[in-house]
Formats: C-alpha cells, sequence, structure tokens
C-alpha cells in the first residue's frame, strides 16, 4: 500500500442553516477543501450520508454532488454506515488511493437534517427496526440504557456524565464552525430538560446541518503542495450486534475496541502515543465507554478520568478539541470527516485557541448506531 | 408497515418464537439463520421464557411521531429465564419503580397505531412482577 496524507481540509459551519440545501452544503465544503489541498482537479469522490432519502428526499447523492461540483464525470458514490458514513468515506477513498488506482481523492460528507423530517424517527433507522425500534426506543433510549448499565456496573456518577458536556462546550467556544459555542455549567446539564432517563437535552448531540470534506493523496504528491504534510498512518473498522441488547457487556462498545486494535497495528503505535482523539460523543455516556475502549483509560474509570480534567485541552489526553459532536454540531454523516478537519488543523499547528502543544500524533473514532459499527484513523505529522 | 412486513414477525411479536442451534446451544430470537456462535445453519424453534429480569432501562420522554402520545413510556433491557436479551417496554408501573434485577412477565399488548390509515401494530410488553 502507499502512503497516503490528508492535503486539503474544507468544512460549512454547523448550525440550523435555513439558507443552505443539502447540495449548497456539500459544495462549500468540498471547494475549501479543493482550495485548501490546491489542487487542480480530483480522480473520484466519496460522500459520507446517512439518510438524505429520509432527511430531504433525496438518495444517489454521490452523482448530485459531482455534478454541482463541476466534477462530473469523475466518479462518485455514497458510503452510509449511519453516524459513521463519514468515517467510512475516508476508509473508501484510503484504500482507492492506497491502491493506487487514483491520486487525488476527495472524502467528504454532509446531512441536511433541518428540513422538517421527523428527525428522532430518521436516526432510529440506525437502530434494529423490527426489535428496538418497534417497541418505541429512541436514540438517546438506547444510550441512556448504556449510561444505566455503566452507572451501575462502575458507580459512573450522573456528574462525571455531565462534565463531558461541560468540556466539550467549553473547547467548542473556540470553534468558529461549532453550532453552540458556549459555555455551559454542570448545574445547568443536570437540570436540563430529561430526554431519556438519566440523559438531558445537554448531554445529547443536537439535531444538525453541515459538511465536510478532506482531499487524500500519496504522499509524493503532498509533499509538492507545499502545507505540512498530514500522514494517515493507520485505519481500523468494526462491527458488533445491531441490537445493544444483544452484547454480552451493555457497557463496551466491542466494535470502538476492535477498530481501534486495527488501526492501531497498522500505525505501530499505543494509546498512550496519541497526543489528542476527535471522538464520537453522540451523548455524554458514548464519550466515556469510548475513551474506555481506546485505551486512554481503564475500563470503568471513563467518568473519573473525564471529571478529573485529563481529557481538556491542556490533559492528559485532550479529546475532542472541536467541541466534539455535542458542541461543535453533529450532522450525522458529516461528522467523521469533521473530525479529519479537527485533527488536521491540530497537527498542521493552526488550531488557533484550541491548539493542542506540539501535537503530532492524532486519532479520530466515528461510530455507527449504538456503536454496531466503527472506524478509527490515526494521523501523524511528518517531519 | 407493509402487511406481509408485519406479518412475517408475529410467531417472535405474538408467541415469542425463538430459535436454539443444534449444535452449540445458542438461543436467538429472533431466529437467525446462521449460528452467530458457531457458524452452524441447523436451529430448533424453542419459546423465550414468559418472564426474565431488568438489566437496564430507561424512561423515554422525547418520542418519534407513532409513540409521541404515549410519553412518558419505560423501555428496559430485559433478560429472559433463558439467558437470551430483548428490548421491550415496562407498563402498568411508574418509572421510580423500576431498578435493574426487578423481575417481570411478558405481556401481549398493543405496541403502536401508525399513521392515520396504518394497521394497529401488537407485541410484547413486560410488566413488573
Amino acid at each position: 500500500m502507499r502512503d497516503i496524507a490528508v492535503v486539503g481540509i474544507g468544512m460549512t459551519k454547523f448550525g440550523e442553516l435555513w439558507q443552505q440545501s443539502l447540495r449548497d452544503l456539500f459544495v462549500e465544503a468540498a471547494m475549501k477543501a479543493i482550495d485548501d489541498a490546491g489542487v487542480d482537479h480530483i480522480d473520484s469522490m466519496y460522500v459520507g450520508s446517512m439518510t438524505p432519502g429520509l432527511f430531504v428526499g433525496q438518495e444517489h447523492i454521490g452523482a448530485l454532488m459531482a455534478d454541482y461540483l463541476g466534477a462530473a464525470p469523475v466518479p462518485a458514490m455514497r458510503v452510509e454506515s449511519a453516524c459513521s458514513s463519514g468515517g467510512m468515506a475516508l476508509r473508501a477513498g484510503f484504500f482507492e488511493v492506497a491502491s493506487g488506482y487514483s491520486d487525488i481523492v476527495l472524502v467528504g460528507g454532509v446531512e441536511k437534517m433541518n428540513d422538517g423530517a421527523d428527525v428522532t424517527y430518521a436516526l432510529a433507522t440506525a437502530a434494529d427496526q423490527e426489535y428496538e425500534v418497534y417497541q418505541g426506543v429512541t436514540f438517546p433510549g438506547l444510550y441512556a440504557l448504556i449510561a444505566r448499565a455503566h452507572m451501575h456496573a462502575y458507580g459512573t456518577t450522573h456528574e462525571q456524565l455531565a462534565a463531558v458536556s461541560v468540556k466539550n462546550h467549553k473547547h467548542g467556544m473556540m470553534n468558529p464552525n461549532a453550532q453552540f459555542p458556549r459555555e455551559i455549567t454542570r448545574d445547568q446539564v443536570l437540570k436540563a430538560t430529561v430526554i431519556a432517563d438519566p440523559l438531558t437535552i445537554l448531554e445529547c448531540s443536537p439535531v444538525s446541518d453541515g459538511a465536510a470534506c478532506a482531499i487524500i493523496a500519496p504522499i509524493e504528491i503532498a509533499k509538492k503542495l507545499g502545507k505540512p504534510v498530514i500522514k494517515i498512518i493507520g485505519t481500523g473498522a468494526a462491527t458488533d450486534t445491531i441490537a445493544l441488547h444483544a452484547r454480552a457487556d451493555i457497557t463496551t462498545l466491542n466494535a470502538v475496541k476492535q477498530s481501534a486494535m486495527a488501526a492501531f497495528k497498522m500505525a505501530g503505535k499505543q494509546p498512550k502515543d496519541i497526543d489528542l482523539a476527535e471522538v464520537h460523543d453522540c451523548f455524554s455516556i458514548a464519550e466515556i465507554c469510548i475513551i474506555e475502549d481506546l485505551g486512554f483509560t481503564e475500563k470503568g474509570k471513563g467518568g473519573e478520568f473525564t471529571e478529573k480534567g485529563h481529557t481538556g485541552i491542556s490533559g492528559q489526553i485532550p479529546v475532542n478539541t472541536s467541541g466534539g459532536l455535542k458542541s461543535k454540531g453533529h450532522p450525522v454523516g458529516a461528522t467523521g470527516i469533521a473530525q479529519v478537519v479537527e485533527v488536521t488543523e491540530q497537527l498542521r499547528g493552526t488550531a488557533g485557541k484550541r491548539q493542542v502543544k506540539d501535537a503530532k500524533v492524532a486519532l479520530t473514532q466515528n461510530m455507527g448506531g449504538s456503536g454496531a459499527s466503527s472506524v478509527v484513523h490515526i494521523f501523524q505529522k511528518e517531519v | 408497515m407493509p402487511s406481509p412486513r408485519y406479518r412475517r414477525e408475529m410467531p417472535q411479536r405474538y408467541r415469542l418464537e425463538a430459535a436454539k442451534c443444534n449444535q452449540c446451544g445458542k438461543e436467538f430470537f429472533p431466529p437467525r439463520l446462521i449460528c452467530s456462535g458457531c457458524g452452524a445453519k441447523e436451529f430448533e424453534t424453542t419459546k423465550l421464557g414468559n418472564t426474565g429480569k431488568i438489566v437496564t432501562f430507561t424512561t423515554i420522554r422525547v418520542a418519534p411521531d407513532n409513540f409521541a402520545t404515549q410519553v412518558p413510556y419505560n423501555v428496559a433491557i430485559v433478560e429472559t429465564d433463558n439467558g437470551v436479551r430483548v428490548t421491550t417496554q415496562v407498563v402498568d408501573c411508574k418509572p421510580e419503580v423500576l431498578k435493574i434485577g426487578q423481575k417481570v412477565k411478558f405481556m401481549f399488548r398493543k405496541l403502536y397505531t401508525e399513521g392515520h390509515t396504518g394497521i394497529i401494530c401488537y407485541g410484547y410488553k413486560a410488566v413488573p412482577l
């Protein structure tokens, strides 16, 4: 396989973007990424999106985006893996470039969630439609089931869960693209409207519109483009049971563990080598389970680890410096690529107030459903 | 939901029919074509026990449109006496009485009415013992 680098990044602001359509969002992010890379063409493209069909009644968005980007007739297809569609689009593009078939590939993600669809229903299609959703389960509900089990098994407190939201909002305040760039307090989190006990609305990622894109290319091309070379040194993906109830341990996200193991192995790295991570904090409890299952802390200690500030920007392992899904926003298909945008900024040293000092190795983790799919990438700044 | 799709799931939703792998004995609800434990393809039809205990639970307060009139409602993962886990609503009780380890039994109930012209959907729900 060839060595590959991220050569360009671009994203829209995340939020309720009433003036922009699904295609407007994607094209804006794609143009920014192409400009940032300084390339004059792309060889192909992958568009991560969870369910544009349910959100805006539009499928076939690979071709749509290639058309509106003025890139047709390049090959284009949509990649779907629920909320990990973006990360999986990067993985698909990675293999196309690694194989030598293509040189310059655009990998992106987009979701337009605020156009009037029943969002709770649309998102729930990522769960087992016949045996979870049929009973009235929602995504906040599934993560609430994980939260309750984690609290019971490890003594994790609601205050510790709230610390995830407080920390991510603190980071998001410094991100100009964040949907909710404002500080929140622990008491505000705990006293907010309950969505699915014990999770309150301030522990749930918001409903967002947005797009993010990255351009990837072989390292030889990257070196000629004049920007710091951010290599992708590991990719890993894994699956787990679609239904949460079918897992032997409700509190362990095995797909996260397995995808991380594969990416660490390929990169020749360990959790202690990572300088910062962007992870899939769709709900407060998700970040707790993920930092445990990625190996940043022991199983069961994620709450305590977060409460002590170890995942803050100047902590032991900064997690979600972008504000994460909670503060930055979560246009589901775009999230996996927005994570790439953040770690690329960090490794280039252009993350402004959010900059993690001397960041050299970064990890992204993007997850689908209640953890039935997960994709991890590891990036390293070439020195 | 088109009626053929609804009808296909009736053995599970109405009668809790499960499948037990002839080779390794692992039990599945709903039945599968391939055992995820050992890869075997031969199963015996079994029935889930009628009782079980709560593994974890929540109360849903924001629901999709089909369930919007039911909020708040309780949902739990229940482990049946033969060790199979299912997601189910827990009804006929207040949220405060739920706890991990709580014994429940399954009842046949209405789940929801589909839109304005759709079918009435039935299935199992749990009730505390």
